[in-house]
């Protein structure tokens, strides 16, 4: 489902942030993306998440080469990927409602049943009674349940998540996780940042492991 | 318990952008302008169609006042000639009166009572497309009625309707440029509506949003936009228009007749706050389409 080969990453003409990263992610796989700060992993999320094109190598999703598709192609790809940024990336002028909504709107979903689903989401990640409230009145928290949230509404097939259980108590981390699990089962391939050593220990999925913009895949088994 | 109704609000929130507060305003004075100069250069339609017709239809034709000749003989002469010639369609003696009044608003009715000599006038129409030779006719009634001569209006209404359709084309310039003012503007405030917002166009493109569906808020935020400023200046044209022409009333009238709008004319102005709609859309979409290709 995505493949990459050879790729590297430079900003610029600085050095390379990504070296020969090679790697492939299968319908229904769960990788964990570990790694020291300035290893890489933000700019190969962003590659993933396509905001970004690779300076060398070939990337492929969905069976499409990302390199050279044109710009008119990305948004049915990106529609396809479920994005958990670090800092949320919430629209603070919206409701909790309207930001989980966005994906479903933006591919022209019907409005009730928009509806219905968000708010069948909010309710499960516990924001039930949040469903107007904007992301300024939120906690850190319920904001990231709310990107969770956005970031799954539309069921995509590849869902990228950056520290998704940082800023939430055990109880909730562990719920999210789950709700990550299950959609991994439902078929949604995942990468997950992450620099809980629980978690890793927890869920024993292959770890991909940058440092200092070289990939290596550990298998993580018990 | 019944929740209060959520105004709508669109991902970029263009509701709110102050950088774009004096559009509806600029918009408005640009409706006011081009309403003023596309009802001028109409309301002229008709004058310069009175000038034409005079151009083509009209002669005079004037006998110069002779001591100890009588003019209502002369007169009758010269009516008697004009009838026979092929193309003219009607002769009409202007009775002394008719002439009096023409003048008396320069000389005063005092001077005319007095024995003024006045010269005789004899309007002509001529048929329609009547090809008539102003020279012939001139020297056949001078050897009849000497003193005779007709006065052709052609070579100085000629170049009134030429002024008059000169003045056309510039109100009609008037209004394209105007319009391009307009389309200036709303690129101005679209773009800087866009440099505003660049984090949530990333994000929206991210999420997966098309280029359309981005500049499909522009669009409808601009529309908006122009409308309510079109309404406000067409508005206030139309009640500056419907000022002038009630004020100038009988004004005018002699030299520039025919200078006032007609119904279908009114009708244009409702038609200027959608067509300057229109024109916002359009140009905002350009503009926002042609920006977003940077971004990838």
């Amino acid at each position: 489902m995505v493949r990459f080969q050879n790729v590297g990453m430079r900003y610029g003409p600085g050095p390379e942030v990504l070296r020969d990263v090679s790697f492939e992610l299968g319908t229904g796989s769960f990788h964990f993306l570990a790694g020291p700060s300035g290893a890489g992993k933000t700019s190969l999320l962003k590659l993933l998440y396509l905001a970004l094109r690779p300076s060398r190598g070939l990337i492929s999703m969905f069976g499409q080469d990302v390199s050279t598709a044109s710009r008119a192609a990305l948004p049915m790809l990106r529609r396809r990927i479920g994005v958990v940024f670090q800092d949320f990336r919430l629209l603070d002028h919206l409701s909790a409602l309207d930001n989980v909504a966005l994906p479903l709107r933006i591919a022209g979903a019907d409005e009730k049943r928009t509806r219905e689903h968000v708010v069948e989401l909010l309710t499960w990640v516990g924001l039930g009674d949040r469903l107007e409230a904007r992301p300024a009145t939120l906690s850190g928290g319920e904001k990231q349940r709310v990107a969770i949230a956005r970031a799954v509404i539309a069921r995509p097939s590849l869902l990228l998540a950056d520290e998704p259980t940082g800023n939430v108590d055990p109880e909730m981390a562990q719920r999210l996780m789950y709700l990550f699990v299950e959609l991994n089962k439902l078929g949604t391939a995942v990468v997950l940042a992450t620099h809980d050593t629980h978690l890793l220990e927890q869920f024993r999925f292959p770890v991909m492991r940058l440092r200092a913009g070289t990939l290596s895949i550990d298998r993580n088994a018990a | 318990m019944s929740r209060p109704r959520k105004k709508a609000v669109s991902d970029l929130q263009l509701e709110v952008d102050k950088s774009a507060r004096f559009l509806p305003w600029a918009l408005a004075v640009m409706v006011f302008l081009a309403a003023l100069a596309l009802s001028g250069a109409l309301a002229l339609d008709g004058t310069i169609e009175g000038w034409r017709r005079g151009v083509s239809s009209k002669l005079t034709v004037q006998i110069a006042d002779r001591p100890g000749q009588p003019m209502q003989p002369r007169l009758q002469a010269a009516a008697e000639i004009l009838r026979g010639v092929p193309g003219i369609a009607e002769v009409q003696i202007v009775e002394r009166s008719a002439v009096e009044a023409l003048l008396q608003p320069w000389l005063g009715s005092a001077a005319l009572q007095s024995d003024l000599p006045l010269p005789g006038m004899i309007d002509v129409t001529l048929q329609d497309n009547a090809a008539l030779s102003v020279d012939a006719v001139n020297a056949q009634l001078q050897t009849a009625v000497p003193g005779a001569r007709i006065d052709d209006p052609k070579p100085w209404l000629d170049r009134l309707v030429q002024l008059g359709r000169l003045l056309q084309s510039l109100g009609g310039s008037i209004v394209l440029l105007v319009g391009m003012a307009a389309a200036a503007m709303v690129i101005f405030a679209t773009r800087a509506g866009l440099s505003a917002r660049r984090d949530t166009i990333e994000l929206l493109h991210l999420i997966g949003a098309e280029d359309g569906y981005i500049a499909r808020q522009f669009q409808r935020h601009v529309a908006a936009q122009a409308l309510r400023g079109g309404i406000l200046g067409a508005g206030l044209a139309a009640a500056l228009l419907i000022g002038i022409q009630l004020l100038a009333g009988g004004i005018g009238t002699g030299l520039l007749p025919g200078l006032q709008l007609l119904w279908w004319h009114w009708l244009l102005l409702p038609l200027l706050p959608l067509a300057a709609a229109g024109l916002a859309i359009v140009t905002a979409r350009w503009t926002v389409l042609g920006e977003l290709r940077a971004m990838l």
